[in-house]
């Protein structure tokens, strides 16, 4: 089993390196090889899922066994959380391929463009499965390096220009991780979390010490995942990329090298406090309420959706902090595993509506060729398809029942009622209800309002794959919904909250 | 204790340039300043006063040996950090192409 996990990295990064060279020679090998990759590791990961969850499996790298208990191989820790994550990023990615087949065709490079988008899922899928801090940075920087180049693949102006702005803040952000790893390193002589996090445990810490480098790690990650004082580049980035590449940046990247990471690491690896688990909640709080009313006064339509991802990942983020919180006061169990599920809940119903959400918005453009919403209209009579999912999508994203976004919003607002921070459930639902607001808009600008493109022009439905993705997630949008429900709840979820709720037993469970 | 200010000054300056200049190629000097900065503390974490090369050669004996695992990470990270500026430099010269200009005050289409 544990040998199958690296099929994660190696199948995609092995694509990557094949399309540029049997690409060239036969026509269609790019489009095909990738959609199938992603859509043989999205089973994979839901068989895993399915069938081997709860159970932790590590694979060492080289088979180098630990000596007197010192691990020295590099590790890959496959648990109830990373089998989550993968599903996720295998899942979209997979979707987002079968969408790029038309869309991507009036690049030039087709090429380039497939081998950068499975270095980047390979990447992402190695930083979540990494157990060593300096491979999760490699990995880290194998994906974002890759989705720098996948954001300036339009090549004008503005892609260029939010290219440069990602990078430089990026770079930052990698910078800042390496140095808190660098300072980690410094104390604990190890680089393997479950190590790290033992002898933080076992041993007497310098306080000063300890708060640097959580410091210098919620800012490097922060950066990566835009949350707010660190948000300026997600907006120009996510608007300016491919849609397909929208797609992965908002709906898994920043899940994954921001969320996942910050997660994984205050968790698991440090041991939980007050003050960070408050820190994070803040953040969280101050994205989800200024994201959405950046959001509002946007017109240009992927621009909109970019400014929800900050505050929807503030929806995440305060599920995620709760949880912590409640954990560090020993508060009860239940309302902080209700809060962690919701959190991760939030997540995965993100990544779904959202991705749609910019697919709609690629769908739109690769038609009427404007991303301005005072430009279009009347789009609900040409292009039936894309209107009904992209009403599905807003509907989910603004917490409508009976679409899964309603659930996991009232799941994170049920608990923090619970733990008795009302304010917070108060902002949430008044975010809610903008967030309503701002995508009625669009639906009335994008597909109500009289057609205002020039007559001549025939608009007709995208074609047969951009379709298919489209609706294949809208219909993921309602089924996920079912999660809520104790049985399948169960299986799927359940094992990534045990693994967050069981904070201190990360460490023995994968020395052991 | 110099040598770990010295590096954090150079990590100092780094931000500095980042922040004050508009010049695109001098804000990738910062960059490079704060990266370089990093990879001398991970040289620095793994140095012993008066230790040997860890190299394992035949007549080896235990010894006073540096830290190799710093080391190999500051290689690995250096490798990462040129291929990250390589980008950034073709960015700013394609960016040059397009605006004539290496100016980021000029370079402001995206806005709001």
């Amino acid at each position: 089993m544990s040998t199958l996990v690296t099929l994660f990295v190696i199948l995609p990064l092995a694509a990557a390196f094949l399309i540029p060279v049997i690409g060239r020679v036969i026509n269609g090998f790019q489009r095909t090889i990738t959609a199938l990759i992603f859509i043989f590791l999205s089973i994979l990961s839901v068989y895993i899922l399915i069938n081997v969850n709860p159970n932790i499996y590590t694979y060492k790298i080289g088979g180098w066994e630990p000596v007197n208990g010192i691990p020295i191989a590099i590790y890959f820790v496959l648990d109830g959380l990373s089998t989550f994550m993968l599903v996720v990023i295998n899942l979209i990615a997979a979707f987002a391929a079968l969408y790029s087949i038309p869309y991507i065709k009036r690049f030039t490079a087709e090429n380039n463009y497939y081998a950068l988008l499975c270095i980047m899922v390979g990447g992402m899928n190695g930083v979540v499965l990494s157990g060593d801090l300096f491979n999760l940075y490699v990995f880290l920087e194998i994906a974002v390096i890759a989705s720098y180049a996948l954001v300036a693949f339009g090549v004008e102006k503005k892609e260029l220009e939010a290219s440069f702005k990602y990078q430089i803040l990026g770079g930052i952000a990698s910078i800042l991780i390496l140095f808190g790893i660098g300072m980690l390193y410094w104390n604990t002589k190890s680089l393997n979390i479950a190590d790290v996090s033992g002898i933080l445990k076992n041993t007497e810490n310098n306080k000063a010490y300890l708060v640097f480098t959580q410091a210098l790690l919620i800012t490097g990650f922060g950066l990566k995942a835009a949350l707010f004082p660190f948000h300026a580049w997600l907006p120009d980035a996510h608007s300016s990329a491919p849609s397909p590449v929208s797609t992965m940046l908002s709906g898994v990247l920043i899940k994954v090298v921001g969320i996942y990471r910050i997660t994984r690491l205050f968790f698991n690896m440090f041991e939980i406090s007050v003050e960070i688990s408050t820190i994070i909640i803040v953040l969280g709080v101050i994205s989800m309420v200024f994201g959405v009313f950046l959001a509002v006064g946007q017109w240009d339509i992927k621009r909109l959706l970019a400014y929800h991802s900050i505050s929807q990942m503030g929806y995440v983020i305060i599920g995620l902090g709760m949880g912590m919180l409640i954990l560090a006061n020993n508060g009860s169990k239940s309302v902080a595993a209700l809060s962690i599920f919701g959190g991760l809940f939030h997540l995965i119903n993100h990544a779904v509506f959202k991705g749609l959400l910019f697919m709609n918005a690629g769908a739109i453009e690769f038609k009427t060729g404007t991303r301005n919403l005072k430009e279009m209209g009347g789009l609900s009579e040409s292009m039936p398809l894309t209107y009904s999912t992209s009403l599905g999508a807003s509907l989910a994203i603004s917490g409508i029942p009976p679409f899964n976004g309603f659930f996991s919003k009232l799941i994170i607002i049920l608990a923090a009622i619970k733990a008795e921070f009302y304010l917070l459930a108060f902002l949430a639902v008044l975010v809610s209800i903008i967030t309503l607001a701002s995508f009625m808009k669009l639906q009335k600008f994008a597909f109500f309002n009289k057609a205002k493109l020039s007559p001549g022009r025939e608009i007709n439905e995208v074609p047969f794959f951009m379709c298919f993705s489209m609706v294949a997630l809208a219909i993921l949008c309602l089924g996920l919904s079912l999660l809520i429900f104790p049985g399948v709840r169960e299986i799927i979820i359940d094992p990534a909250v045990d693994v967050l709720m069981n904070t201190g037993g990360y460490s023995p469970d994968i020395m052991e | 204790m110099t040598l770990y200010i010295l590096c954090f000054t150079v990590f100092l300056v780094g931000i500095y340039g980042i922040l004050t200049q508009r010049n695109m190629i001098k804000i990738i000097i910062g960059l490079s300043f704060m990266e370089f900065s990093v990879f001398l503390f991970l040289a620095l974490i793994g140095y012993i006063e008066g230790g040997a090369a860890p190299i394992l050669s035949k007549n080896f004996e235990s010894g006073n040996f540096v830290d190799p695992l710093p080391q190999a990470m500051v290689l690995i990270a250096i490798v990462i950090a040129l291929a990250a500026n390589s980008m950034l430099l073709t960015m700013a010269v394609k960016l040059y192409r397009k605006y004539g200009t290496f100016d980021i005050r000029k370079i402001n289409q995206l806005k709001g």
